[in-house]
């Protein structure tokens, strides 16, 4: 090898090396994970299956290759042979394949009948996937809740931030963290009904090795049974808008007697918070209280379509700065569109994910923010009047 | 010269031959594309591949009921956006035999201040059980329209075919309810 | 009469039914029905939509350098995405294939022109109309297409922002482009072969765009019938995909990808073809197999059609569709493993010197097998459950679309810029150019494997931190590969302004009949056809 081409050589290793060895790559994950499940190591197994024999196959072809580019080149005086075809060569090429690809077909068939074998669940969940967050209902159980990305705005936002990054501190779960996890019990069979209520989204959590998509209008079904209590993260895997890489899942697998003193938990919670909405309807907030709970409601649920500075991003998300519905508009209309959104668009009602205080707050800063000015004040009566019901 | 314009005739119509194949073909694919759609709907009427069940009613036409298999039939709804409803199922899940007629009520009340006009769209998991799955009388077949404040109970009349596949014991009927009172012509 | 005066008055009759008076500056650019004229067009137009889908992905790369959003919103990034594939697919790729079939097909069956020179001329120039309304909406109130280059329903029809119909517009004048190149491309092969040159006797390159335009005729006009759908559901009230009125979206996925997996393969056969020319004549050796890789090819085609849903395993399919699917799409990696193997064997105890051209061939033999195993691994359903929709994917396409259709249309053009201008090109700065982006390309894509065995979805603006470190280094990749391709640039407009004169036929290992020709190639060719043995 001539002197440049060692020079070469030597730099690229030395790049190399360098690149690998630096201790920001001790946390980096170069492989598939083994999962917490049967189903998810079987999976792990079938990936280490299919890049092994890759792998071999590599080998032995770039090998060939390497071996020809060395010693058949013509600059070493090499001949060229004159053979052009076999048959029984093309055979035997044909015919390794495909006993290697029978090879994986087996494993992953057996696989793939576990997978999708859902019966005899002991839990039942059904998932709702909706721009931009995931709704969760426990059959049998009336417990059901939205979980929304609870990673603050301030700190993905970084357009006017700088450039190296210090910006503002990225939190160890940035994006992968919710509100209100889902929570299911370990080593138990549990079912998932999946669908959507406007586009097609993809409910997957790594460690389970479950990944359906949420069909609107059709329901999916996918189970897992989980080992080891802990907790475990995934993301939306269908591209469904603006949002899409902000709706993560985050699922927390509760021992069995942990999960049954949250589920107790969980319908105590139901029954206060049934009741705190009874309260709100004789109580009366002041300007400042409702402007207050307004603003923090609506950067958190309002501002992602509609901007924190209400300018929106027309024309699929209107402003509602100097916008007729939230001026000069009735405000039992307003009421109507956010209790119950508008169909045909991608308003959707936040009457059962909001408190009827959260909704009078925030159509109450609506109103009058950004120089709208109405005046108006909005009580949760209100609300409960206009909403419906 | 009448041999060289001869062979230029001929390599042209020839030509003519296959361009007016290929552009048949073009059309046939495209034609193929919307055709794909009806077909679609058969192959997944005849295989129940995505869960669709019939749509309208069917007659009961079971030999009888088995007795020796239990069937779960869940049954869950879900509200499309913007459709300001209460929409539920009176019970969730019920235990049939394969051949055993059921007859289930699901509970609905328009909530909003107007009237607005519903369709339940049903989906059945998993898929293969959706042909299995006879709905003798649905609410789904028809809208339903409810006035402001109006709540309604409906009915759903169904059987399970007694072939279905022995490995299901589960089956999930699923309802979406959209807002169409934009889509119909009043 | 002899035969040398039959085709003396076969000219005459050429020359007198037609102007032979080249017209000179844009009149010629425009109304020329020239396949050589038109096959530049192409090339050129092909290079200008691959720096401009190039920069989209340089200001995706940008936003992706780092954690949080630091350049674009999350809608534009959806918009980037969205029209750098578009742009990709259509503008760069199959423009540029279309080219080399232009200039390359009729000298190589020893015709002198395509069967139907006018219809040629409006295949190419309708496609930088096309491609103007697709870029204009970027600068319409709601923005681009942003619903991704797959333009899933029902997020392209009710959910949309506005720009459907001028995605759909663009989309159908490409598809008419695409068909009627097409045509054009199978009734030349058909009828205008040079007499003695049977089927079995045209060099693999024709093969592969014979049989690439019969897979065009035949899925193109789908993609045509599905964007129509997607108008007419998103403005006037039909209700293909929406459940709401008794359609599936799901329907939507299997009527694009039942267009979209045959597409793949348009733009992966005429590579194998290219390829299939270049490895012979730098090993000084026959094609290892002529026929089988024409069966192999054939076979490609045909088990194309088949294979479609297995970019749709996590839509609920029920077992048996996955088993169908996952098993005949297995079955692909034989015909392509035989190709392969075909390639390897010509190599071995050949004459091997490693021109640029060789050198793009063989980077092209290794990256796209290695793109073809992670998409035997992708073919496995289970396994799928977890790369599906994530950087593992981009990965696989990038590796057989990039490292694989991409170099070899590089290959192609240095193999054929000494016939196409005369000149041979800067053989030390072509150098540079392959391995700057041999390089910077698997800095680039390689990582991205990783990113999607750890769990990074696809078509994300922002993500969380444990994808940082691969993310940073695929950006740097990113950045050194699209500043590599200036090198090209560089290189051909050396070539075109001058260098070596180049011989009829500068590669002593080649064949083929437009090495019989002049370099530069005459503007007409052929005009008497070649007696073929």
């Amino acid at each position: 090898m001539s002197r440049g081409n060692q020079g070469w050589l030597m730099g690229g290793w030395l790049f190399f090396t360098g690149l690998l060895s630096s201790s920001a790559w001790a946390d980096t994950q170069l492989n598939l994970t083994k999962g917490v499940t049967a189903v998810s190591r079987e999976v792990y197994d079938l990936h280490m299956l299919a890049l092994y024999i890759c792998t071999a196959i590599g080998v032995v072809v770039f090998g060939a290759m390497f071996w020809s580019m060395a010693f058949h080149r013509k600059s070493k005086g090499a001949k060229a042979a004159d053979f052009h075809e076999s048959t029984k060569v093309e055979i035997l090429w044909t015919a390794i394949p495909i006993v290697i690809l029978i090879a994986m077909a087996v494993p992953a068939t057996s696989t793939l009948i576990d997978m999708e074998n859902n019966d005899n669940s002991e839990v039942t969940i059904q998932i709702t996937g909706s721009q931009w967050k995931w709704h969760y209902k426990y059959f049998d159980q009336g417990i059901e809740y939205y979980s929304v990305l609870s990673t603050p705005r301030e700190e993905y936002e970084n357009q006017n931030g700088s450039f190296s990054g210090n910006g503002n501190a990225k939190n160890e779960n940035y994006l992968l963290e919710v509100d209100k996890p889902l929570v299911i019990p370990a080593n138990k069979k549990v079912r998932f009904l999946i669908t959507s209520d406007d586009v097609i989204h993809s409910w997957w959590v790594p460690a389970f090795a479950v990944k359906q998509d949420a069909n609107p209008g059709f329901i999916n079904e996918a189970w897992t049974n989980v080992d080891e209590p802990g907790v475990y993260r995934g993301q939306c895997a269908e591209l469904c808008g603006k949002d899409h890489g902000f709706m993560p899942i985050v699922v927390e697998v509760k021992s069995s007697d942990d999960y049954d003193a949250w589920l107790n938990e969980q319908h105590a919670m139901t029954a206060k918070a049934a009741d705190a909405e009874k309260e709100s309807l004789s109580a009366s907030m002041n300007k400042d209280e409702l402007m207050q709970l307004g603003e923090t409601t609506y950067m958190a649920y309002c501002a992602a379509c509609h901007q924190p500075t209400g300018l929106g991003l027309p024309p699929a998300f209107p402003a509602l700065k100097g916008s007729p519905v939230a001026t000069t508009g009735s405000v039992a209309e307003h009421i109507d569109i956010v209790f119950n959104g508008r169909a045909g668009t991608g308003m959707q009602g936040y009457g059962k994910q909001l408190s009827l205080k959260e909704i009078a707050a925030v159509v109450t800063y609506e109103r009058n923010a950004w120089g709208n000015d109405t005046g108006d004040l909005v009580q949760s009566s209100d609300v409960k009047a206009a909403g419906g019901e | 010269m009448s041999e060289g314009t001869e062979q230029e005739v001929i390599k042209q119509q020839n030509n003519s031959k296959v361009i007016k194949k290929l552009v048949l073909v073009v059309f046939a694919m495209f034609g193929f594309g919307f055709a794909l759609v009806p077909l679609y709907d058969v192959f997944c009427d005849i295989t129940g591949l995505n869960g669709k069940t019939n749509s309208s009613g069917v007659a009961y036409a079971a030999d009888g009921i088995d007795t020796s298999r239990t069937i779960k039939v869940q049954f869950i709804t879900r509200m499309a956006k913007g459709i300001p409803w209460q929409f539920e199922p009176v019970t969730n899940e019920i235990s049939v035999h394969p051949g055993e007629m059921k007859f289930v009520n699901f509970y609905a009340k328009n909530k909003s201040h107007r009237d607005i006009i519903g369709q339940a769209v049903p989906s059945v998991s998993p898929g293969i059980a959706a042909g299995y799955f006879q709905k003798i009388e649905c609410f789904c077949f028809t809208q339903q329209p409810l006035k402001a404040g109006e709540e309604v109970e409906m009915g759903l009349q169904f059987y399970v075919d007694l072939d279905l596949p022995s490995e299901i014991t589960t089956l999930t009927l699923s309802y979406t309810l959209y807002d169409i009172s934009g889509k119909v012509d009043s | 009469m002899t035969t040398e005066t039959i085709n003396e008055s076969l000219d005459d009759v050429h020359n007198d039914d037609h102007h032979d008076h080249k017209m000179t500056g844009i009149k010629r650019w425009l109304y020329t029905t020239n396949h050589k004229d038109i096959g530049t067009l192409y090339l050129w137009f092909s290079f200008i939509m691959l720096l401009t889908g190039g920069a989209l992905a340089m200001v995706i790369r940008a936003e992706l350098f780092q954690p949080g959003l630091q350049i674009v919103e999350p809608d534009f990034f959806n918009q980037l995405t969205t029209v750098h594939g578009l742009i990709m697919v259509f503008g760069a790729i199959m423009p540029a294939f279309t080219g080399f079939a232009n200039w390359m097909i009729p000298m190589m069956i020893g015709a002198p022109d395509m069967a139907l020179p006018r219809m040629n001329n409006w295949s190419f120039w309708i496609l930088p109309f096309a491609f103007a309304i697709l870029l204009g909406s970027f600068f319409m109130e709601s923005g681009a297409p942003n619903f991704g280059w797959t333009f899933y329903a029902p997020l392209s029809t009710t959910y949309s922002n506005g720009s459907t119909a001028f995605f759909v517009f663009a989309v159908h004048i490409m598809g008419i482009s695409s068909i009627m190149g097409a045509i054009n491309i199978v009734v030349t092969i058909m009828n205008l072969r040079a007499p003695g040159m049977t089927y079995m006797k045209m060099p693999l390159f024709v093969w592969t765009f014979f049989i690439t335009g019969y897979l065009l005729i035949a899925v193109m006009p789908v993609l045509a019938g599905v964007v129509t759908m997607l108008l007419t559901d998103t403005y006037f009230g039909t209700s293909f995909f929406d459940a709401a009125g008794g359609g599936d979206p799901v329907m939507f996925q299997h009527i694009f990808w039942f267009f979209g997996h045959p597409e793949v393969y348009i733009m992966i056969l005429p590579a194998f073809g290219i390829v299939s020319t270049i490895i012979p004549a730098f090993s000084r050796k026959k094609l290892f197999g002529y026929s089988s890789m024409v069966y192999a090819t054939s076979s490609i085609a045909l088990l194309s059609f088949i294979v479609w849903a297995h970019h749709m395993f996590t839509t609920g399919m029920p077992l048996f569709g996955e088993l169908f699917f996952m098993y005949c799409t297995m079955l692909i990696a034989v015909p392509t493993g035989v190709k392969v193997f075909n390639w390897v064997a010509t190599m071995w105890r050949g004459s091997l010197t490693f021109e640029t051209p060789m050198l793009f061939s063989i980077a092209f033999v290794i990256l796209f097998t290695i793109g073809g195993f992670s998409g035997l691994m992708l073919a496995l359903t289970p396994v799928d459950f977890q790369y599906h929709d994530t950087y593992f994917v981009v990965a696989h396409f990038h590796y057989v679309l990039v490292t694989g259709s991409l170099f070899s249309i590089y290959a192609g053009a240095y193999f054929w810029l000494p016939k196409w201008t005369g000149h041979m090109y800067n053989e030390s700065l072509a150098k540079w150019h392959f391995w700057c982006s041999l390089i910077s390309v698997n800095l680039l894509f390689f990582p991205m494997h990783f990113l999607g065995l750890a769990g990074m979805p696809r078509r994300i603006p922002d993500y969380a931190l444990q994808f940082a470190d691969f993310n940073k280094w695929v950006s740097i990749g990113g950045f050194a590969f699209g500043l590599s391709q200036l090198i090209f640039l560089a290189v051909v407009i050396k070539c075109i302004k001058g260098g070596d004169k180049a011989p009829a036929k500068p590669w002593d290992g080649a064949e083929g009949l437009e090495w019989t020709v002049a370099s530069p190639a005459p503007y007409h060719t052929f005009s008497t056809p070649p007696k073929v043995d």
